[in-house]
């Protein structure tokens, strides 16, 4: 049914039909309204769940870890800083194969401290292991909420993932969803089976010691694993499709790719301003287009290599910065070309919206400007200059 | 793909850490013992077998030489001694 909400109660009204039985989680702007749905769901017995109130984002996942750990469903949801805080145990979910989906609220990272949105606290995990799924609006939101709880029980991936929504841009903007029925959803997503777990009548150690003998074994599978994902990821948007009427590519979306000569590359809520000018630059006979990248982990070289190759100016927009390096989806799309025969004449890349910066039509204008010119590495856009004159000498 | 994982209980036992220990191996010299398992409480292994006074033995398939049970023993009764000499007598 239709309904009209903010995106944070679409992800608390998803994650509720989903059924996790423990949600622990520790309050973060832009996330929290997400959690304080779901913590008043279980207080006046809507959701049949453990809500575990912990003293730090590093418990909340340590808490969830445990909860998977002994075979049960469990959710958690964070942003910038309480990412970072969980990254010890972010990886250590992963390594020990452990399915739970996590929603990260993108936000910048401190320090100056800054509350908005930018993609650098997920970007700063992608070797943690996870499947990390960028979605654009809050259909998608719901949707792939959904299928990261499908695609991480997967008895032969047995992963985590983590749905990056940007922060205030999707968390907090109201739109119209579609939201599934209990029942779609029941019968979409079994319950959750555990193939492993903590059980006294059956003793196991989980995450035990991997001396040099195991522990290249115990990454190659997980290495291994998340190719297998760029396979069963088309396969789960097509049971989505069958089962809620809704169609994903779900590793990338071309939008007018195909007889594009310029192309921005870019993940996340940008991309529909993005499709915005894109459209408004076609109507004038402008060749534009744009690839969304959905999913970042596993990185979908051959889709993004099939889908530019006859494109000849490219742009990545990244919302994130390696500092000391190039931008990191833009130095991974280059990679993706490198010793090809067929690839782009250019590969520009540039940084856009930190810390919140508004990314205009007319930024995106720019950047589809600059596509003409010389191959740029790292452009700031939208930069200002008169900032940079502070002097403590 | 799974590589390493999980471990079911119970798999110290198939680790025989005595392939571990390199030039010492416990003596017990069953004079001055007076069984207060202070050897039996220290042993990182759990591979010491106690029993009446000048009685007590080890496991040399988990023993892996640390040589805590000598440390700690009151009555100096137990001694460090290298693997050839122990196999010689």
């Amino acid at each position: 049914m239709k309904e009209f909400l903010e995106g944070s109660m679409a992800v608390a009204r998803t994650v509720q039909l989903c059924k996790p039985g423990v949600i622990s989680a520790y309050p973060i702007t832009p996330q929290t309204h997400i959690v304080e749905e779901l913590a008043q769901m279980v207080a006046d017995g809507h959701l049949n769940a453990e809500f575990v109130n912990v003293e730090s984002e590093h418990s909340a996942a340590s808490v969830v870890l445990g909860a998977l750990a002994a075979g049960v469903r469990a959710y958690t949801a964070t942003s910038s800083q309480g990412l970072l805080l969980m990254s010890e145990v972010i990886f250590n979910i992963a390594g020990m194969r452990l399915p739970l989906v996590l929603t990260d609220a993108n936000r910048a990272i401190s320090a100056p401290i800054n509350i908005w949105n930018d993609q650098q606290d997920t970007v700063s995990l992608r070797d943690a292991g996870w499947v990390q799924l960028y979605v654009e609006n809050l259909q998608e939101t719901v949707d792939f909420h959904i299928m990261a709880y499908k695609l991480a029980e997967d008895k032969n991936i047995m992963l985590p993932v983590m749905v990056c929504m940007d922060g205030f841009i999707l968390t907090h903007g109201i739109e119209s969803v579609d939201m599934p029925s209990q029942e779609q959803v029941d019968k979409f997503l079994p319950p959750y089976k555990a193939l492993y777990k903590l059980d006294v009548d059956n003793p196991m150690t989980l995450g035990p010691l991997a001396d040099p003998d195991y522990y290249t074994e115990a990454r190659y599978a997980i290495q291994e694993t998340q190719k297998k994902v760029l396979e069963v990821i088309p396969r789960l948007t097509a049971d989505f499709a069958r089962a809620f009427g809704r169609t994903y590519n779900g590793l990338i979306e071309e939008y007018h790719t195909k007889d594009a000569e310029r192309v921005i590359v870019a993940m996340g809520s940008v991309c529909g301003s993005i499709k915005d000018v894109v459209d408004e630059l076609r109507s004038k006979g402008k060749k534009v287009g744009l690839l969304k990248i959905v999913s970042y982990r596993p990185f979908p070289a051959q889709e993004i290599y099939d889908a530019l190759k006859n494109v000849s100016k490219v742009g990545v927009v990244d919302r994130a910065v390696s500092l000391g390096s190039f931008a990191p989806l833009a130095s991974e799309i280059k990679a993706t070309f490198f010793g090809k025969k067929k690839k782009p004449d250019t590969i520009s890349s540039f940084v856009v919206g930190l810390g919140g910066r508004d990314i205009t039509k007319d930024s995106i204008k720019e950047i589809f400007r600059m596509l003409t010119q010389k191959e740029k590495t790292g452009e700031f856009i939208d930069l200002k200059p008169e900032l940079l004159k502070e002097n403590y000498e | 793909m799974f590589g390493p994982l999980n471990c079911k209980a119970g798999t110290s036992k198939k680790n025989k850490t005595g392939a571990w220990r390199v030039e010492l191996r416990p003596k017990y010299l069953h004079q001055n013992c007076i069984a207060c398992k202070l050897c039996v409480t220290a042993c990182p292994e759990g591979c010491i077998i106690p029993g009446e006074k000048n009685a007590f033995e080890f496991d040399a398939a988990y023993c892996k030489g640390c040589g805590l049970c000598a440390a700690i023993c009151p009555k100096k009764d137990i001694a460090m001694v290298k693997e050839e000499e122990q196999k010689s007598k």
